[in-house]
């Protein structure tokens, strides 16, 4: 226990590094902690309570677009655009959950799935409001508590870290209190808890909620940082690119949103060179090879290489 | 805007039986094996470019290239069961969507690397396109072909499957895959048979598509494979006369709606099928 | 009281205990708790009012330990399961309760294990344990020695016997020997209807059940 602390330690001590072993990538750095933020959110869901979605970024992007259109319409002090991100996200994943917790299957996946094009479909047609394909631009977030989002991301960064680690905290504490422990409990079997007098439907509703001001607030952040908003927040490939992170780095694990949202986007960004097209290719790859060979992603295989069947 | 409507119910129809060879494998595979394959419209998409290829490389005529678009989905579903689908019957359905998200995936960006990013397109010959005026009004030949080679699909899938001992087989393993094992029926070899077919006809309704919706290398996770899904939730698993009857609401539904009321776009569809899936999320035919 | 509910294969015993519990929604008719109608209510709630089952076939939570699994149905029970904001650790006092639980049924050297670890007789003691956190009225057993060897399931059914006095036990179980052991009053089933009810010594005199039991021809 003192040493799974000691490592939890040395691991946000590395998030520090950029700032000064890479100074020239900062941005990269402040998009990945918005990427972990948002895979924190599904793993809360998909991890924890077990309910598979492909549409989540239906919540990441009505988040950007909230902080977007108070940027451009009403002020630019961004926290406050981040908490009614946050709450108007997690009213949207609050009336959702009524309809998604009761299905399981082919029926939640296209769901999920259905929602999240509906809400895509909508903002492409609310050209007024949104851009529509253009996107939303034409806003510029100066700064945070008075520090300046420069143009090397330094801000940017330590913006969007500091907002992961709150929610992170949040979410480990959500995880193990006796909530995270029912929602365990669904995942593990769904049937066995009515008959030990579980609500199972308003804690699916409760978890789903939460993941969805998470990923709002993690949508919110990314239209601060980057002063733009594209229709892209809310496509299915953002849903399925989020999907593959936290499978990759291990659904069920806190920090498995996080390790690979930092090994998918530094590979991403690697690759940058060669056609998306073709990064495709990996990643399709990589997902098979993921569920065939290493099914608890890539923290799943560290613990078990670190601890041998006794 | 009524003597529009012969015309929008007529193109509707042609376009939902293209939307039923597109799904109708799914559906009977997922009613079989409880298997959520999302790389189904990579078959559709096999089919398509072998008719690209066959058509405008090598000058085939565009029928000639069609039974080679049905072969090409039916062997690639075939490789891909017998190699990997095969593994992951009892496996969650995340897993499931994963994996096979992972094949549309892998199968996009090789079509890119094959045939670039850019629209490809194999014409039709000069005597399926065009059109003929009946009773006054005039329809396109090439949408009169796609209705027949869907009704005549139907006919042999319909025949094959309640009339024919394999036909039997499938549906009982359909039904219940335990007891037809225990019957002695080869259910593996049933199945890969279904899938085969399903591959296949997804391969042909590839290669027909091309003409009215095009192809592109982003087809198996495009908005087709959203259409296709619909099919086959709405339509209930494992139900052909479901799949076709949900195919063509569909397609009636979305030329209607494009036609109607352009400016909602897909949005109307996808207030279709979230409200369907919630009112009966086993389909409209679905059995249990 | 500790009913048995006894009958041939199919007789509907388990569907009883799904109608009872509310797994199943009844076509007809009125399930009463008490002098409470509980036929509307959602299965959870009728746990909550202390109608609890346990399963034929283990039902439980494979990664969770023995531990969890009990102080997650403790802290249900005492509504604080909607808690998210204290750690899991602030409540010590489920967690102990749901040890002494454990202990009782002789599970306190695998506390800590996995409950896919367990063996299958402990599985089956898990599955009492898990009801038990629920502290019931009317406790449900559907054949809860299903698969344990016979010499294990009288020890089972010695922990079913030592349960308070005020809980009202049904249990369904093919082994006739544990059956007039351990019951009180005897249910007997047959067609989806209750033939008989009485206790052990009637129900062993009784021609209908014989018939039941042994076909017409050994009746007369």
């Amino acid at each position: 226990m003192a040493n799974a602390r000691r490592l939890e330690v040395v691991f946000w001590l590395c998030t520090l590094l950029p700032f000064v072993l890479t100074p020239n990538y900062l941005s990269l750095a402040s998009q990945i902690a918005i990427t972990a933020l948002f895979a924190l959110s599904l793993d809360l869901i998909l991890g924890y309570a077990g309910i598979v979605s492909l549409g989540h970024a239906a919540f990441f992007g009505v988040g950007a677009y909230v902080a977007g259109l108070i940027a451009k319409h009403y002020w630019t002090e961004p926290i406050s655009g981040l908490l009614i991100a946050g709450v108007l996200t997690g009213l949207l994943g609050y009336a959702l959950s009524h309809i998604v917790v009761r299905f399981r299957h082919l029926a939640l996946i296209m769901l999920t799935m259905g929602f999240g094009l509906l809400i895509a479909e909508a903002a492409n047609s609310a050209h007024d409001l949104t851009g529509g394909a253009d996107g939303l631009q034409g806003f510029r977030v100066p700064g945070v508590l008075g520090f300046k989002f420069d143009m090397f991301g330094r801000t940017a960064y330590a913006y969007s870290l500091g907002l992961l680690f709150f929610c992170f905290l949040i979410c480990r504490r959500i995880i193990r209190s006796p909530f995270g422990l029912a929602l365990r409990g669904i995942r593990e079997n769904a049937t066995r808890m009515p008959a030990i007098g579980a609500p199972s439907l308003s804690h699916l509703r409760k978890a789903y909620t939460m993941a969805a001001v998470v990923a709002g607030l993690a949508g919110a952040a990314l239209t601060q940082t980057t002063s733009t908003v594209s229709l892209e927040t809310l496509s299915f490939g953002r849903s399925a690119d989020v999907l593959v992170i936290l499978i990759l780095g291990g659904a069920g694990r806190l920090y498995g949103g996080l390790i690979g949202a930092i090994v998918y986007m530094v590979a991403r960004d690697q690759f940058s060179g060669i056609n998306p097209q073709y990064w495709y290719f990996w990643i399709g790859l990589l997902l098979v090879a993921v569920v065939m060979f290493l099914p608890n992603g890539i923290l799943g295989g560290f613990s078990k290489f670190l601890k041998p069947k006794n | 805007m009524f003597s529009s409507a012969v015309g929008v119910l007529f193109d509707g129809f042609a376009y939902g039986m293209l939307l039923f060879l597109l799904s109708v494998g799914l559906s009977v595979t997922l009613g079989m094996m409880n298997f959520v394959n999302l790389a189904h419209c990579t078959f559709a998409a096999v089919g398509g470019y072998c008719t690209v290829t066959v058509v405008n490389r090598l000058g085939w005529p565009f029928l000639a290239a069609l039974p080679i678009a049905f072969v090409a989905g039916a062997l690639l579903s075939v490789v891909l069961e017998r190699l990997l689908f095969r593994r992951l019957y009892r496996a969650s359905d995340l897993d499931q969507c994963l994996v096979t998200i992972g094949i549309a995936f892998m199968s996009i960006a090789t079509f890119a690397w094959f045939y670039t990013t850019e629209p490809q397109s194999a014409r039709p010959p000069a005597y399926l396109l065009g059109s003929v005026e009946l009773m006054g009004r005039s329809f396109g030949i090439y949408r009169l072909f796609l209705t027949a080679v869907g009704l005549a699909i139907t006919a042999l899938l319909v025949y094959s499957l309640e009339y024919t001992r394999f036909g039997a087989r499938v549906r009982a393993a359909v039904d219940n895959q335990r007891m037809a094992r225990g019957l002695g029926i080869d259910v593996d070899r049933a199945f890969l048979f279904t899938f085969a077919l399903g591959g296949g006809l997804a391969g042909l309704g590839g290669a027909l598509a091309i003409e009215v919706i095009g192809l592109e290398s982003t087809l198996p996770l495009s908005v087709i494979l959203v259409y296709v899904l619909i099919v086959v939730a709405v339509g209930g698993l494992g139900s052909i006369r479901g799949s076709l009857v949900a195919a063509i609401v569909l397609g009636i539904t979305d030329t209607a709606g494009k036609y109607y009321f352009p400016w909602l776009g897909a949005f109307l569809i996808y207030l279709v099928m979230v409200a369907l899936l919630m009112w009966r999320p086993l389909g409209l035919f679905g059995k249990r | 009281m500790r009913y048995a509910l006894i009958g041939p294969n199919g007789a509907g015993k388990t569907t009883l205990i799904n109608l009872i519990t509310g797994m199943v929604a009844p076509d007809s008719g009125e399930i009463l708790l008490g002098d409470e109608n509980v036929t509307a209510l959602q299965p959870y709630q009728r746990v909550k009012r202390g109608l609890v089952r346990t399963f034929q076939i283990n039902t439980l939570f494979p990664h969770l330990s023995a531990l969890e699994s009990v102080t997650l149905a403790v802290l249900e029970r005492d509504g604080h399961a909607h808690n998210w904001w204290r750690a899991l650790s602030a409540f010590s006092a489920a967690s102990d309760e749901a040890a002494a639980i454990l202990t009782s049924l002789n599970l306190q050297r695998h506390l800590d294990k996995e409950t896919r670890e367990l063996a299958y007789g402990q599985q089956r003691l898990l599955e009492i344990a898990l009801a038990l956190a629920t502290r019931p009225r009317v406790l449900l057993l559907d054949e809860p020695a299903a698969g344990v060897p016979k010499g294990e399931s009288a020890e089972l059914f010695a922990a079913v016997e030592g349960l308070s006095s005020e809980l009202t036990v049904l249990f369904i179980e093919h082994d006739m020997e544990v059956v007039f052991r351990f019951a009180t009053r005897i249910l007997v089933m047959v067609g989806g209807r209750i033939l008989v009810e009485g206790a052990p010594q009637e129900i062993a005199r009784d021609e209908r059940v014989r018939e039941v039991y042994l076909g017409a021809g050994h009746a007369a």
